[in-house]
């Protein structure tokens, strides 16, 4: 009798042992996740601020007297760029902490 | 006709279009400040308010210090400035990670809210000012200039 207990005692901790290292591994692979999702989403607005911000310095450069305008218009470029870092961000959020 | 482009020498002199539309985003923020208030306290109630409202000063000094940094880099060289929008959009995704990371175990933070109000509210600044900024340029003689801004030239 005693040694159907222990069997079944070693049984419950193995399966606790595997429903630990189940939610290591899922923890992992949401931490991965996030920071995947954060760093690529990064990757694009960084790329499109840098061809931006190039053309309108060049604009600026060019045309000094219009540089009042360029750089509103740059300003909503970059800032309209950036809200796909801002989206990248939150899933990250999301995901690594709710 | 262009005149020879030389980026390193070329300084933006006058008045800083960039803060001048990062100051009128922050006004317009006050509009949407009751609006985003209660729907928060509706649907999360007094931690999400105050997450939405953290997320909102997030989205305010983000583009109080994008236009910060446009003006004073403009005033040295356009390169310079360039290199600031590149360098500043790293510090500034910097910034905002730490401001939510250091609330993160705070007990009113709602995640769900400060990240809803975090996109939401930029883009809606965003177009909201895109549209005064395009009226403007398209009828520059009717813009009524209704905010006063002290980085704007005076008419």
């Amino acid at each position: 009798m005693s040694a159907i207990t222990n069997a079944a005692a070693t049984v419950l901790a193995q399966a606790e042992v595997v429903e630990q290292t189940a939610d290591e591994a899922k923890s992992i692979s949401a931490a991965s996740g996030a920071g995947m999702a954060y760093g690529l989403a990064a990757i694009g607005p960084g790329i499109g601020i840098g061809y931006l911000v190039g053309q309108a310095v060049q604009a600026m450069a060019r045309q000094p007297e219009s540089a009042g305008q360029v750089q509103t218009t740059m300003f909503l470029g970059i800032a309209f760029t950036e809200a796909l870092a801002l989206i990248g961000f939150v899933v990250f959020i999301l995901l690594k902490f709710v | 006709m262009s005149t020879q482009a030389d980026p390193m020498n070329t300084r933006i002199e006058g008045p800083s279009p960039a803060m001048a539309v990062a100051v009128d985003m922050a006004k317009r923020s006050l509009w949407l400040l009751p609006v985003i208030v209660v729907l928060s306290a509706a649907f999360w109630g007094v931690n999400g308010v105050a997450s939405t409202l953290y997320a909102l000063a997030i989205v305010v000094i983000n583009f109080l210090l994008a236009g910060w940094l446009l003006a004073v880099t403009g005033r040295i060289s356009a390169a310079l400035m360039g290199a600031a929008a590149l360098f500043g959009f790293l510090l500034r995704l910097g910034l905002i990670f730490l401001a939510v990371f250091a609330v993160k175990d705070a007990s009113w933070v709602e995640f769900v809210p400060l990240g809803i109000t975090l996109i939401l509210t930029h883009l809606v600044l965003l177009f909201w000012e895109m549209r005064h900024v395009s009226a403007s340029f398209a009828f520059p003689g009717v813009n009524p200039g209704v905010t006063p801004n002290p980085y704007l030239p005076d008419n």
